[in-house]
């Protein structure tokens, strides 16, 4: 009872959230409506049993991939009278392709039966296992080729993407940190030992051998500033 | 009485909300004497008082902070997107609460004790950033939107290295459940032989909770205040339980997956005395106080450091070390067969 009335919010949020994907005019409320739909699929999957691939579909499609597809529709800028435009002439050939599908779909679906051939090599799963440790089984013991390739496959796109974007070295100012790191005292810093006030009494007398080094940091501004006063007492008093 | 609620639907419904309620009443009021620790213990590494007004030794300043955060006016934005405006607080706040329903306090003893805790762990930490980038989207502004791009820059990144570490840690426990990988540190708590990967989730859940020095997406000298900048009174309140909640949820994901969660430290007499919630506790009040600790200590990353330490240290790091465990486990024969704890 109670998950039949979870069943049908699930999917009836799920449709109604896939129908204003394609409709709302603000691309970033069509995406976060995808994730919507997302969401509720894996709520679906959790009611069928398949909580594994739940899980799975809110890590992989909602934690990254719509993190990133909202990341780049946020960044793009869109005109949305230009947008207006483009429905006009293209509602012809979205209609076209839209009823194909939707007839192969209804051809496909009304009678569809699994091929003998496919049925009998099915690989049973052992019972009393949970459906992550049957998933596991079958992917990685039967069919672990196939998932290589699966893997191989999505590795050149991602080679793919990053070659497409690279950009050559030496644009650009790039931290070297082994460089920092190895540089050490001696490359850096040089110690000269000089008397004392040689050579800078000429100056104006900057370094008094002597005195304090409060005095002596900024030239004057000890003596000066305590000087006006004594003198405006002086002032006063006569 | 155990009839009305474990066979009827209304029993049911009841004890759910019950159950409920007893995990977030605690964790709310956490929350709250959790930003007050933080006073205090920052207070004290920088040799000041902290809040001592408001009560005994400050002990009433949440509230304080409560209702001055309340009574506040809520600003919102004339350019801004007012439905998802404040929908983001409301978003990140309700998810650092559902992430508490898998979390076991004892031997089994969770709201929901489900076959893949720790996948749905993962699954809600890593829709946390929705929250953040709904917000700086959604504020209109330049400051909140930039902060919003690089928390989810920074949040995908370091949920990969954090993915890797938990996979190392099943590995060696062979279950999804959280329950079964407690139960799996019986003898030795999985952060001795598996110090490189405490010390790598550790860092990454500082990332990932946006704290410092990883605290980016607020940057406060170069974003004012990223994210949040546009929000005020309690939907800024709300951002900020949020991340605290967070903080105390990625405290228990580490005092569970390398800590021994529940489990006492030996299995010997006087530690077997305390109970185990409460060396769960334990656990998460000192994962906290480091955490607030290396907020008091460190200076904040920049950028591309902070990228270069996810994708060019951590990365490879997690994965040898997840092939080294697996090849160990292997060679040992240790490796836990499927179904079974050990």
């Amino acid at each position: 009872m109670l998950a039949q009335v979870v069943f049908y919010v699930f999917a009836a949020v799920l449709l109604l959230s896939g129908v204003m994907v394609i409709s709302v005019r603000n691309p970033v409320h069509a995406v976060l409506f995808l994730i919507l739909a997302f969401f509720n699929a894996a709520g679906l999957f959790l009611i069928a049993g398949a909580e594994f691939l739940a899980m799975l579909l809110v890590i992989v499609y909602v934690g990254a991939v719509a993190v990133l597809f909202l990341f780049v529709v946020m960044m793009l800028d869109i005109d949305f009278t230009q947008l207006r435009e483009g429905l006009q002439r293209n509602a012809p050939i979205g209609a076209c392709v839209g009823a194909i599908l939707f007839a192969e779909l209804v051809m496909a679906v009304s009678n569809w039966t699994m091929a003998p051939a496919g049925a009998g090599g099915s690989v049973q799963a052992a019972p009393g296992l949970t459906n992550t440790a049957a998933l596991g089984t079958l992917i990685y013991t039967h069919y672990v080729l196939l998932f290589q390739a699966c893997g191989l496959v999505l590795l050149v796109a991602m080679i793919g993407a990053i070659v497409l974007t690279l950009r050559q070295t030496g644009s650009g100012r790039r931290q070297n940190i082994e460089k920092q790191h190895a540089r050490t005292r001696e490359d850096t810093l040089e110690l000269v030992q000089l008397p004392l006030g040689e050579n800078v009494l000429e100056q104006g007398g900057f370094l008094r051998p002597g005195t304090s080094y409060y005095e002596i940091a900024v030239p004057g501004s000890y003596g000066a500033a305590e000087q006006p006063k004594e003198a405006e007492k002086e002032e006063t008093g006569a | 009485m155990a009839q009305f609620f474990y066979h009827t639907l209304a029993g049911q419904i009841i004890l759910m909300l019950l159950e409920t309620l007893a995990v977030l009443v605690p964790l709310l009021i956490a929350v709250a004497y959790l930003t007050l620790m933080e006073r205090k213990v920052m207070a004290a590494m920088q040799r000041r008082r902290g809040p001592n007004v408001n009560g005994p030794f400050g002990l009433l300043q949440a509230f304080a902070d409560a209702i001055k955060m309340i009574m506040k006016e809520t600003v919102i934005p004339a350019g801004a997107n007012r439905a998802l405006f404040l929908f983001a607080p409301f978003l990140t706040f309700s998810l650092a609460m559902l992430a508490w329903a898998v979390i076991p306090t004892g031997n089994g003893l969770a709201v929901a004790d489900i076959n893949v805790g720790i996948l749905y762990l993962l699954a809600i930490s890593s829709l946390g950033v929705y929250g953040i980038l709904i917000a700086g989207w959604a504020s209109n502004s330049r400051y909140a939107f930039l902060g919003g791009l690089r928390s989810a820059a920074q949040m995908v990144s370091y949920e990969v290295s954090i993915g890797l570490v938990i996979v190392s840690v099943l590995l060696a426990v062979g279950s999804l459940n959280l329950n079964d990988i407690v139960l799996a540190q019986r003898h030795i708590w999985f952060c001795v032989p598996m110090f490189p990967m405490f010390i790598v989730f550790f860092i990454s859940a500082l990332a990932e909770t946006n704290r410092a020095p990883f605290d980016l997406p607020e940057g406060e000298s170069e974003l004012v205040a990223g994210f949040f900048v546009e929000y005020s009174s309690l939907a800024f309140g709300l951002f900020f339980l949020g991340e605290y909640a967070n903080m105390i949820l990625m405290s228990g994901m580490i005092s569970i997956l390398f800590l021994g969660g529940w489990l006492p430290p030996l299995g010997l007499a006087p530690f077997t005395w305390v109970p185990g919630p409460l060396w769960l506790i334990f656990k998460i009040l000192f994962c906290l106080f480091v955490f607030i600790w290396v907020r008091a200590t460190f200076p904040r990353f920049r950028y591309d450091q902070l990228m270069r330490l996810g994708w060019k240290v951590f990365l490879p790091l997690s994965l040898v070390w997840m092939i080294a465990t697996a090849g160990f486990l292997m060679a040992t024969g240790l490796l836990p067969q499927v179904g079974g704890v050990n």
